[in-house]
């Protein structure tokens, strides 16, 4: 099932913004945030943009202060993913105009609106910004 | 509305977290926030559900618990205005997941909503449906999917696809239904919808052999045209990424038609030219294309084989090994190690390229691709390869040096074509990187040097030259004081000199030099000390010159704080003083260690060698060994501790025959094992020790050759007689062992072939309760022992419940059948019957041992008593 779980973090480690797509406790998630964002938050720009941690692989890029973490499984194409995280920045950049931390913290369930619209289940949906952006526009309209 | 319920607004709440200085204060912050919205909730507060529902989120985010949100979440999706389900939906696809009962409350919700006018009411319903199904909702609900799948809105119609994905995971018979419904969908021209529709079927294939058929017969060619359309599309805006039309789209049917592909040879030739196309004509300078690339290759790689596209494929792997994006780099090695398997000679071509990489500046290029070359060495190549890593393990860095230095052992190890090449190779690593070596290498290593014997002499000398210089690293001073101990001799008389080899003298002295350096060293651990004792005991008969400075050396460590040396030490010390006449006896060279024995035990298949023909010497106390009596265990054998620990590695059974058994190997205690554990100590003073049974024999031909000997003959029986295992537990340091030995009378304890019957013992035995075993073997399977327990109630209350419960070491296999009751009665009338079935792997080498818990109610009150046996017969 590709994507097994999505997380934005700041540089200092804390989640901003964190989307399972396979059921575990909230003791377990922390403890694999932590785990996860302690080895990539340790990475130089040297290094290539995939860490392997436990069964998972994680797909990392940086923006600004913000940091996308996508783990997927084995059979996931990794560049894939790469152009994938770049395509969710475009999009949140579209809605909020250059994405940053305080727009995804304080408009979260926007945040999630787009990325349920983008991913299901651990797979892609749809890659067409207006596609996605198209339902929260309507809602914004109407509130 | 209450004033104290309604809480902070969100913005509030997000600010005060974020003002937050330590984990307390937050900690402290989201409490307050859950007791409000605790209180909103239980005051049924409808006006803030929605904010209270969104702070919740962010709350679990952070992650603390909001189970008690849940409720709100369907309460919220039950209620009529899209922006309450929508939050709701959210809040339930974030707080709960499919294993809570709650989420069979909102089925209902679901289906209502799943048919509802609103589309976007629908959308979300599907979208929830997808995330969290359970099996029990995806049965109720996939008639209503299955129609959704042909709604007029592509919109919906993708998310119907993957939420169709989910019911077939979680409910596999569903799949046939679908069949026909995600074969249409291929057709559409919605990106979305192909997207999903091709994972959709992608999944089928998964589940049923039967859509796998049907979608390679009926849309193959269909699925190539949709591709060759999306490869020549002319520009589309909305799915442009970097002047390639949504390569999402490219990659999902590039991985579709791989798996139509496999194993299918007419489903292959028809995807040919598409992907010769896809290889050749995709853009490479960016991210976007690159990733189609590696897609094609991998579909390549999986597809029947036509050569051509091979080559084509590894050539692009090949230029991505030299791109500048390390991304790039390491998606390269990944798809070169898949493709290793499929087509090994085309990788060797790259096999330069690979070699390179390997010095990457990025760790995780340089792990890939050393795994990388690991699976491309073979003998042919071995030589240079191996050249190339050790000289790189020179300069690499600290951290890598641990995984070079396993890889180049394995290679050598696994290719070597002689034996002088592996050993120079093994003598440079240890050299460069002996501190990472493992211990299952070095103990490798010594077993080839054994078994090589013309060239022992070479071997030590090569190692009194490079310790000379490397004498930091603590693997090769094992090492090195291991062969001088043993070979000390061909090093001094320089025997069997190669033509190879440069001139070297070195004289008696100088080789005891080298050990005195190492036990000396701060760094040395406790092995290499110990090591480096036997190796002076041995120099010490080898060059009797020595004997006198190097019984100076034991004497200071007579006094180590360390109990093992200080063993040692006073050991060795009173071998040399007193016990000259059995000296060389006792150190006479290693005998051969058997490379097959040895290798497989290491891959853990342990041979049934052993015949114990000698008997064991047994008059078997038919005591009860109850845990009081561990400590006086413990007392008697200094290397054991009462738990046992099995040995079946290879690399324990050498550290025995290494004399470097400082672990807790083969521990029985009990009262009837005092005779193994005074062996192991006899063992360990020799340094012989092979494991108990095996032993008896090298024992034994040591015997002969000093049979008219007397007082060896009584060490040996007094080590092997009950009575010696007293004589160790008198606190060291005392006297010498061999002085206590000399002064018990012997004990005539004859060797009796016990025969295939075995008494039976008195596993257990206490106030209230007596347990017998009987024992008998299957013919032909002397590994495997029948036993027959039967519980004795010695009290006059009847037991019930009774269990027995037994557990042993990882070396035996247990099997336990029913009792024939659970019901014990009262004053020994009718004893309960059980069978266990005990499989030994080291039969012949180690006892049985057991532990053994017994539950028992007695008047309605729960018993329960435990206790080891050890007195099982040794043979079993």
């Amino acid at each position: 099932m590709g994507i097994r779980f999505i997380l934005m973090v700041n540089k200092q480690g804390q989640t901003r913004l964190a989307q399972y797509y396979e059921y575990l406790t909230i003791e377990e998630r922390r403890a694999l945030e932590g785990e996860i964002v302690r080895k990539c938050l340790a990475r130089t720009e040297l290094q290539c943009s995939f860490v392997e941690h436990r069964n998972y692989k994680i797909v990392y890029r940086r923006y600004a202060s913000l940091f996308f973490l996508v783990g997927v499984d084995n059979e996931e194409n990794e560049l894939a993913i790469l152009e994938f995280i770049h395509l969710l920045v475009e999009t949140m950049d579209r809605h909020f105009g250059n994405v940053c931390e305080l727009d995804i913290m304080f408009h979260l369930e926007k945040a999630h609106f787009m990325l349920e619209e983008m991913v299901m289940n651990g797979c892609i949906v749809e890659t067409s910004k207006s596609n996605i952006l198209a339902p929260i526009q309507l809602m914004e309209k109407a509130s | 509305m209450n004033p104290f319920s309604s809480g902070t607004r969100l913005r509030d709440m997000i600010r005060a977290i974020r003002a937050c200085k330590t984990a307390a204060e937050e900690r402290a912050v989201v409490r307050k926030e859950c007791a409000a919205i605790r209180t909103a909730i239980s005051e049924n507060d409808q006006d803030y559900r929605h904010r209270n529902l969104a702070k919740l989120m962010f709350i679990h985010m952070l992650g603390y618990p909001t189970h008690f949100g849940q409720m709100e979440c369907l309460k919220s999706i039950a209620s009529p205005g899209f922006p309450d389900k929508r939050i709701g939906y959210l809040g339930l696809m974030l707080l709960l997941d499919e294993r809570q009962e709650v989420l069979m409350l909102v089925t209902n919700s679901i289906k209502q909503d799943l048919n509802h006018t609103n589309q976007y009411i629908v959308g979300l319903a599907l979208c929830a449906l997808g995330n969290i199904c359970s099996a029990e909702m995806a049965r109720d609900l996939a008639p209503e999917v299955e129609r959704l799948l042909q709604f007029r809105d592509p919109n919906i119609r993708k998310k119907a696809a993957l939420c169709t994905i989910r019911i077939i995971r979680k409910v596999p018979d569903l799949a046939e239904n679908f069949i026909n419904p995600a074969a249409s969908l291929l057709k559409e021209k919605h990106h979305g919808v192909l997207l999903t529709g091709v994972q959709l079927c992608m999944d089928l294939c998964k589940v049923s052999a039967e859509a796998l058929e049907y979608f390679r017969k009926k849309c193959t060619e269909g699925l190539v045209k949709v591709l060759k359309d999306l490869v020549n599309s002319p520009y589309a805006p909305e799915y442009d990424i970097s002047g390639i039309a949504d390569p999402f789209l490219h990659i999902r049917l590039l991985k579709f038609l791989r798996v139509l592909g496999q194993e299918d040879v007419d489903a292959s030739d028809c995807m040919n030219d598409i992907l010769a196309q896809v290889a050749t004509k995709t853009e490479s300078n960016k991210n976007a294309g690159n990733a189609i690339l590696y897609e094609c290759v991998a579909t390549i790689m999986s597809i029947e084989d036509n050569g051509g596209l091979r080559v084509l494929a590894i050539n692009i792997l090949g230029r991505f090994l030299s791109n500048r994006d390390n991304n790039i780099r390491y998606v390269a090695l990944n798809m070169l190690m898949r493709a290793v398997t499929v087509d090994s000679q085309a990788v060797q071509r790259h096999r330069a390229t690979i070699l390179e990489r390997v010095k990457d500046s990025d760790p995780s290029i340089r792990k890939r691709a050393l795994e990388l070359v690991y699976l491309l060495v073979n003998e042919s190549n071995v030589k240079p390869l191996t050249k190339e890593l050790i000289e790189y393990l020179e300069v690499s860095e600290p951290e890598f040096r641990g995984d070079l230095t396993a890889k180049i052992c394995s290679i050598v190890e696994k290719f070597s074509p002689e034996k002088i090449w592996y050993i120079d190779q093994m003598l440079k690593v240890l050299s460069e990187a002996g501190n990472h070596v493992r211990d299952e290498v070095w103990h490798a290593l010594i077993v080839v040097i054994t078994n090589a014997s013309n060239l022992h002499g070479y071997t030590v000398r090569s190692l009194y030259r490079v310790v000379q210089k490397a004498s930091d690293q603590e693997i090769l001073v094992r090492v090195a004081v291991w062969c001088i101990g043993e070979y000390g001799d061909l090093l001094v008389n320089n025997t069997g000199v190669l033509e190879i080899e440069e001139p070297l003298t070195v004289t008696a002295s100088d080789a005891v030099d080298v050990v005195e350096t190492a036990i000396k060293r701060h760094s040395s651990d406790l092995t290499s000390r110990a090591m480096c004792l036997v190796a002076l005991l041995k120099l010490s008969s080898r060059f009797p010159s020595c004997s006198q400075r190097i019984n100076h050396i034991f004497i200071q460590y007579k006094g180590s704080l360390v109990l093992e040396l200080q063993q040692r030490a006073l050991e060795f010390s009173s071998i040399v003083d007193k016990h000259q006449n059995i000296r060389s006896a006792l150190v006479e060279r290693m005998p051969v260690l058997d490379e097959a024995t040895y290798s497989g035990r290491r891959a853990g298949s342990v041979p049934a060698v052993v015949s114990t023909s000698q008997g064991s010497p047994l008059n078997l106390p038919n005591g009860v060994a109850i845990p009081t009596s561990v400590p006086l265990v413990d007392l008697l054998d200094l290397t054991s501790d009462d738990v046992p620990v099995p040995s079946s590695s290879g690399g324990e059974f050498l550290q025995d025959l290494l004399g470097v058994d400082l672990s807790p190997a083969s521990l029985q205690s009990g009262l009837n094992q005092a005779q193994i554990s005074g062996t192991d100590v006899l063992l360990d003073l020799l340094s012989i020790g092979t494991p108990p049974a095996q032993s008896s024999s090298s024992i034994h031909d040591m015997l002969s050759s000093s049979q008219e000997n007397n007082s060896s003959i009584n060490v040996l029986e007094q080590l092997s007689s009950p009575s010696a295992s007293s004589a160790v537990s008198t606190p060291p340091g005392s006297s010498s062992m061999m002085d206590l030995l000399d002064g018990f009378a012997p004990n005539p304890s004859k060797p009796e072939n016990n025969g295939p019957a075995y008494p039976s013992i008195v596993a257990f035995e206490s106030s209230s309760l007596k347990v017998t075993f009987n024992f008998s073997k299957q013919p032909g399977n002397p590994q495997t022992t029948v036993i027959e327990a039967n519980f004795l109630n010695k009290t006059s209350n009847a037991y019930t419940d009774f269990i027995f419960q037994a557990a042993v070491p990882k070396f035996l296999q247990l099997h336990l059948d029913p009792a024939s009751s659970n019901t014990l009665p009262a004053s020994g009338n009718g004893p309960i019957s059980q069978n266990l079935r005990i499989t030994n792997s080291q039969h012949g080498k180690k006892s049985l041992v057991m532990r053994i818990r017994i539950g028992y109610k007695m008047n309605g009150k729960d018993s329960l008593e435990e206790g080891q046996v050890n007195n099982f017969p040794r043979d079993l």
